[in-house]
């Protein structure tokens, strides 16, 4: 025996299965951990959940220890990376040896065998048929046909062998499958390296050269974005959030380039960036403007803007009004008192005090959500929106990897349906005579489902005798 | 009629249907079994025109439409969507194998479920769609996600009926391990119907009461001696279904099914539910979170248990391909298989936080 060199055994190595299972089972457990330690927050909250299943005494030390090895943000540590590159070497060295003999599968057509060869496969059955050779094959032929196969016919000096097979490219998909394993490697590390993944706040008006990254560096963009309103609706009567829409403007020099309305489900991508509508806030500023639509007796709704307390002439009188509170979610309870119940514009409102000269005549609160309350004795005032108060939170992404990631899922599919749909099932029958009877020799194999393929081929074989009795009973 | 109506009728004649095909099963009277077929399938109607007038309802509200309206948002809607799934897979095997014991222990299964949302009180109001929930993709990915469960469902019971049907002696090891699984399903049913009964009448929301009511009324009462009781309890449960699995063994061997059948049975529903459960479960889900949140992977729990479901029936193509398992072997990963199902499914929900709480968008 000699001693294999220090490479082969390398490469035997990386070409085990064993390794293929050890790293598997590890990336298995260790994901639990991860979903059982919450990853990625403050130690407070895993120091809680520690305290519940270890009690107080040892969680702080636990969590030292898991914090120490990085159980805590483990997706990102250098072993479980690691441990990924060595799952992804492992398939890449198993499928670079198990490539010549699945090209040969494929590119090697099926060929006679002698009968000794049929006799040592998996599925084999024999019987003896009533009739000529010639017309058992006949019979047989078609049965294979109605099953799916194109069989092909060999004549010896003694027998007759009928060959087919079905389904031989479903062995690429295993392939396939494993390739695209790869290729989402390749993709998700492009992705990491060549992108990033960052955040942008935006108030309503305002625009922005860069974005943020997590760790709050910035990050230049070589255009501007500009949030031009942020809305939120929500369904009738409740306060289950139905959309959040912003509508946002690309500049490039200043010059307004594209106009979308992003929501969630529905991001914005230019130039390789994408944006997502991810979060909102509200801060109002000073400068925020309160809009109104103002309906006089006369039919024509008048927009108007104000700052908070400003006061303007209703249009068409000479009463002027002042916006003199605001609150971002009124409510009423059930003896009919007002109260603020969220701090975002779940049903914003506004108080309108109505002057004639500089005397007081009547308070109002207009709500937004609730048209009831636009009726004012003076017009039909509606409380279109406090604009400049809200901001938009838009994830921003850049990931050139994910086109290979896409690619990947579309391999994947491809070849898992191929591995799992398309079985790779070869016949071969011999017939020969026996007497003035035939003799029927049935062997076959398939890389999976041996047990319906037997069934079949009990059935084809069923198929002669049931021919053979009506032929006689004719 | 709204969809609620025909939802319960078709959940009387389930019921009905289980106490027939009960009364089939102990007297073999032919009459009986067909009346029980008739109630499965007049119910299995009604239950098939609510699902789809709830979604053509659901998809009324403010112009959802209708591909984003499939009514699959919430337990109560997954529950009566499984119960669907079921009785359709029951009835296929009743057609194709001509045998109706079997509905004796599904339709059980069946009512089980039903009683579960009755007694849960969980809300059956249709509820409008938080914007992270509307796209196009999740009906593939909740749809697909559950035809693979429940091929990975057959995958299990069949697993179970290969071991319970190999195991000649109650001394042997896959006796004890079939027997052991069906039990501990048994114990967990029963002392979550326990918790219902006990603490659902106290009004909670459903949330509230699965994450902190879960065996509160057994393995976890405040009370030493009921936490000791139920545990007595639990164990003698397991001990007679040991004591009288050989019984349901025979119930199993009048199907007539070989082992090796169950085997490739196993095999069979494991490799419908892989290619499904990637495609639909893991690529979908992939799909709808990039195009929601910006990733399409953030090992959050709910994705990385699918991950492992998905690793350990990759494990099991794996060792029957390569290493040539089979049978025991084979059969305690597709169990395993399952127990990872169930918890990507229900766990991860009750148990661990995530993302898919659909807490914030
Ligand atoms: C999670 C990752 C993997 C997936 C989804 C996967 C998928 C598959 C599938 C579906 C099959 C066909 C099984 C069948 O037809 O029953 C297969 C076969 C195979 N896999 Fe994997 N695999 C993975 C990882 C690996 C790794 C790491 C190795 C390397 C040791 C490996 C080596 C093989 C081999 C050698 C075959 C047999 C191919 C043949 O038919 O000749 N696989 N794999």
């Amino acid at each position: 025996m000699t001693k294999k060199g220090l490479i082969d055994r390398i490469w035997d190595f990386f070409a085990s299965i064993k390794l293929a299972i050890v790293v598997f089972s590890v990336i298995c457990v260790l994901s639990i951990f991860g979903t059982v330690i919450e990853q990625n927050v403050d130690a407070e909250k895993n120091i809680k959940l520690l305290t519940r299943l270890f009690g107080s005494d040892f969680a702080p030390d636990i969590y030292r220890l898991i914090h120490a090895v990085g159980l805590d943000s483990m997706y990102k540590s250098w072993w479980f990376i690691s441990l990924l590159f060595l799952f992804a070497t492992n398939l890449i060295v198993c499928s670079i040896e198990r490539l010549p003999s699945i090209i040969k599968i494929v590119k090697e057509p099926i060929k006679p065998v002698g009968e000794d060869v049929i006799q040592s496969m998996p599925i084999k059955i024999s019987r003896t048929v009533d009739k000529k050779v010639a017309d058992c094959t006949d019979l047989l032929s078609n049965a294979l046909k109605k099953s799916g196969f194109n069989p092909q016919e060999y004549k010896n000096s003694d027998s007759i062998q009928l060959i087919a097979e079905k389904g031989r490219y479903g062995r690429l998909g295993v392939y396939i499958t494993h390739i695209s394993i790869i290729v989402l490697f390749l993709g998700v590390l492009i992705g990491t390296f060549k992108g990033f993944n960052g955040y942008l706040n935006l108030l309503e008006g305002t625009s922005s050269s860069v974005v943020y990254l997590p760790n709050g560096k910035e990050i230049p963009l070589d255009f501007e974005i500009r949030c031009d309103d942020f809305e939120v609706t929500f369904y009738q009567g409740t306060d289950t959030p139905k959309s959040y829409k912003s509508l946002i403007t690309i500049l490039e020099n200043g010059k307004e380039v594209l106009k979308k309305e992003i929501g969630v489900n529905s991001p914005l991508k230019y130039k390789g960036i994408t944006f997502y509508q991810s979060s909102y806030g509200f801060s109002p500023t000073v400068n925020s403007v309160f809009r109104l639509n103002v309906k006089t007796e006369k039919d024509k709704v008048v927009m108007i803007e104000a700052l908070f307390n400003e006061r303007f002439n209703l249009p068409n009188s000479n009463i002027t009004v002042k916006i003199s509170d605001f609150a971002p979610a009124l409510g009423m309870d059930e003896s009919g008192r007002l109260f603020n119940y969220a701090d975002s514009m779940n049903n914003p409102a506004v108080m309108l005090e109505f002057f004639e000269g500089n005397r007081l005549i009547d308070r109002q609160w207009i709500l937004k959500r609730y048209p009831q309350t636009w009726q004012t004795k003076f017009a039909t005032i509606e409380f279109v929106d406090l604009w400049g108060s809200q901001y938009t939170g838009l994830q921003v992404r850049k990931d050139p990897g994910v086109w290979l990631v896409y690619l990947a899922c579309l391999l994947m599919t491809i070849g898992l349906f191929m591995s799992f749909f398309l079985n790779h099932q070869k016949v071969w029958v011999l017939i020969r005579q026996k007497g003035n009877k035939s003799e029927v020799i049935v062997g076959a194999n398939s890389n999976k489902y041996k047990a319906s393929l037997e069934n079949k081929m009990i059935n084809i074989l069923a198929f002669t005798d049931l021919r053979d009795n009506m032929t006689r009973s004719n | 009629m709204d969809n609620s109506t025909l939802f319960g009728i078709a959940s009387i004649m389930y019921i009905l249907a289980m106490v027939l095909y009960i009364t089939h099963f102990v007297f073999k009277k032919n009459a009986i079994g067909w009346i029980a077929t008739l109630f499965t399938v007049i119910g299995f109607v009604a239950h098939t025109i609510s699902f789809f007038v709830r979604w053509y309802e659901f998809s009324q509200i403010e112009g959802l439409g209708i591909i984003r309206a499939v009514p699959l948002t919430n337990l109560y809607e997954s529950i009566v969507f499984f119960v669907w799934c079921l009785i359709l897979g029951y009835l296929i095997i009743e057609f194709r194998f001509k045998n109706k014991s079997l509905g004796a222990f599904v339709t059980p299964i069946a009512g089980m479920a039903l009683a579960f949302i009755d007694i849960s009180g969980m809300s059956k109001e249709i509820h409008p769609l938080v914007p992270a929930l509307q796209s196009n993709w999740l009906l593939a990915h909740v749809t697909m996600s559950f035809i693979a469960y429940a091929a990975f469902a057959i995958s299990f019971a069949t697993a179970l009926m290969y071991l319970s049907s190999v195991s000649d002696s109650k001394r042997s090891k896959s006796y004890f391990i079939w027997t052991t699984v069906l039990g501990i399903f048994l114990v967990v049913i029963i002392a979550m119907g326990l918790d219902f009964v006990l603490f659902k009448v106290a009004g909670m929301s459903h949330k509230v009461f699965l994450k902190s009511y879960l065996f509160k009324a057994s393995f976890r009462n405040d009370s030493f001696s009921i936490v000791l009781i139920s545990s007595i309890i639990a164990v003698v449960l397991m001990a007679l279904v040991w004591r009288y699995g050989i019984e349901l063994k025979k119930i199993i061997e009048a199907f007539n099914i070989t082992p090796d059948t169950l085997d490739e049975l196993t095999y069979k529903s494991i490799a419908v539910g892989f290619p499904v459960f990637t495609l639909g479960g893991l690529i979908f889900g992939a799909v709808w979170a990039d195009q929601a949140w910006g990733r399409y992977w953030s090992w959050d729990p709910k994705e990385t248990w699918s991950l492992i479901t998905w690793f350990i029936y990759a494990f099991y193509l794996h060792a029957r391909l390569l290493r040539g398992w089979r049978g025991v072997k084979t059969a305690l990963i597709a169990l395993l298989g399952f127990v990872s199902t169930i918890f990507t499914y229900l766990g991860v929900n009750l148990l661990l936080s995530g993302l898919h709480s659909y807490g914030s968008m």
